[in-house]
């Protein structure tokens, strides 16, 4: 069974369609990668996984369970939003780390918080804060920033800042790890670190999405990849077909303009 | 004559003091409030926070005293505010803590929407509630923007606090002049601005020492 399933997902901004009747679906521990010019509504297809817009039709579905319908009453679809939320990671193209904390205080934040409305964290106060951080240094020690943890994210570089926000985004172990172009904000020197760390990932069967305009990592990495044009899924397939072989005029002329840059 | 003249500004530093530190203490978190109502989605709410910041920012601060002091008393037929020294500070502290905290309410507001969306949204994403969002995200990088202007309006508002003596509340600038009154000298005036500019002096170190506090993080 697919652990994500997006059934005909539409969002309007006013009278401008951004997305129109999006559905895929994916597997378990696959990498998905979404390609597209700006404008297309990668992200905002992302938006609406972490419940950051309400899609004004369609349903979204994770292991069977529907998170969200648009045919539901206002209130249901409501109910228990943060829960919801966490099936879903999210890191974003402008890193929206928390500049007051420092790199570890960004990755355990949350988790901390919601570890206080555990019944026996009142009991086991230390021994679960003490397990938060070990879980967050080995988080950034995976990143690669085991030398960074003190730092605030204004001392750090933005690749390194990415990498932050990634470990922040896995601190709660989400089902699904949504990346919005997590590069498009670096400059060209530090795209490798970030890219290499997500390659990692995928190699250790992370589900994820990832929108980028990075088409070689995508054909690389991903098990499956979506050409999005106006709203709407132009063509999905195997990475390397889509690249290579595009069945479709709209992917093919995408693909042309971008290798001329 | 300088020891009784040092005693009477002393005496009349303490009532400004005090309107000082009242006003602050209520006005900040009204403000805060305020600043809430005016940005909520409910439209009536936010109407009504616009036109009150509208009338109290857009009237004399001495008026409202006026009104508030003599109002009541006009109105009602007797009285609210008991006629002695403790009345009338408490008359002028409550229309200066309205006073401010339309003031302060503006410049929260600023505050909080120059916190990008990305800061709230990168909360949301990570499931944390609304107050957890404003209090362990928002509030600090707010407070951090808001110290600048803060720091201006707290210290006009040592300074308005002689506004107090058209309702004969015994304040810093009343007691300064009485001796300009009753015995004709004018040196006690300029003692008064000392002791004005030592306690703005205090709060200017203050806010520099807040400043480098949160100098931490950009």
């Amino acid at each position: 069974m697919a652990i994500l399933e997006v059934n005909d997902i539409s969002k309007n901004f006013g009278s401008t369609t951004v997305l129109h009747k999006v559905s895929f679906s994916l597997e378990e521990g696959s990498a998905l990668a979404i390609i597209g010019s700006s404008g297309s509504g990668k992200t905002t297809l992302l938006r609406c996984l972490n419940f950051l817009e309400r899609p004004d039709n369609g349903s979204i579905v994770v292991r069977g369970e529907t998170l969200f319908d648009a045919s539901m009453p206002f209130k249901e679809q409501e109910k228990g939003l943060r829960t919801k939320r966490l099936h879903f990671g999210m890191v974003f193209q402008s890193f929206n780390l928390f500049p007051q904390y420092t790199a570890l205080e960004n990755v355990t934040l949350a988790e901390g918080l919601l570890a206080k409305e555990r019944e026996d964290y009142k009991q086991n106060k230390k021994t679960i804060c003490e397990q938060i951080e070990k879980h967050g240094r080995e988080l950034l020690d995976q990143m690669g920033l085991a030398d960074r943890m003190t730092h605030y994210p204004h001392q750090l570089s933005g690749g390194q800042q990415q990498r932050v926000a990634i470990a922040r985004a896995l601190a709660l172990k989400p089902d699904i790890l949504c990346f919005d172009e997590p590069t498009s904000a670096l400059d060209p020197e530090l795209t490798g670190e970030v890219l290499k760390v997500i390659r990692g990932l995928a190699e250790q069967r992370t589900t994820m999405i990832i929108v980028t305009h990075e088409m070689a990592f995508a054909r690389d990495v991903s098990d499956k990849l979506i050409f999005m044009d106006d709203g709407v899924i132009v063509e999905q397939g195997d990475p390397k077909q889509v690249i290579d072989h595009p069945r479709e005029e709209r992917t093919r002329q995408f693909l042309t303009r971008y290798a001329q840059g | 004559m300088f020891w009784s003249v040092t005693q009477s500004l002393l005496g009349g530093l303490l009532t400004t003091f005090q309107i000082f530190l009242f006003t602050l203490l209520f006005a900040l978190p009204l403000g805060l409030i305020l600043a809430f109502g005016s940005m909520t989605r409910f439209k009536p709410l936010r109407c009504l926070v616009q036109v009150l910041v509208w009338i109290i920012r857009g009237t004399p601060l001495m008026l409202q005293l006026i009104i508030i002091f003599y109002g009541p008393g006009l109105w009602l037929g007797h009285n609210i505010w008991s006629g002695n020294e403790a009345g009338r500070i408490t008359a002028t502290v409550v229309a200066f803590s309205i006073n401010y905290a339309c003031y302060f309410s503006v410049i929260f507001r600023g505050g909080i929407e120059g916190v990008p969306a990305g800061q709230r949204e990168a909360g949301q994403v990570l499931g944390m509630t609304k107050s957890q969002i404003f209090f362990k995200v928002t509030l600090l990088q707010m407070v951090k923007r808001v110290v600048p202007p803060m720091s201006n309006e707290i210290i006009t508002l040592v300074k308005d606090t002689s506004l107090a003596r058209i309702i004969a509340a015994y304040e810093l600038t009343f007691a300064g002049y009485s001796f300009m009154k009753s015995n004709g000298l004018t040196w006690p005036l300029f003692y008064t601005g000392v002791f004005y500019l030592l306690f703005v002096g205090i709060l200017t170190l203050l806010f520099n020492h807040i400043e480098r506090r949160l100098d931490y993080f950009r």
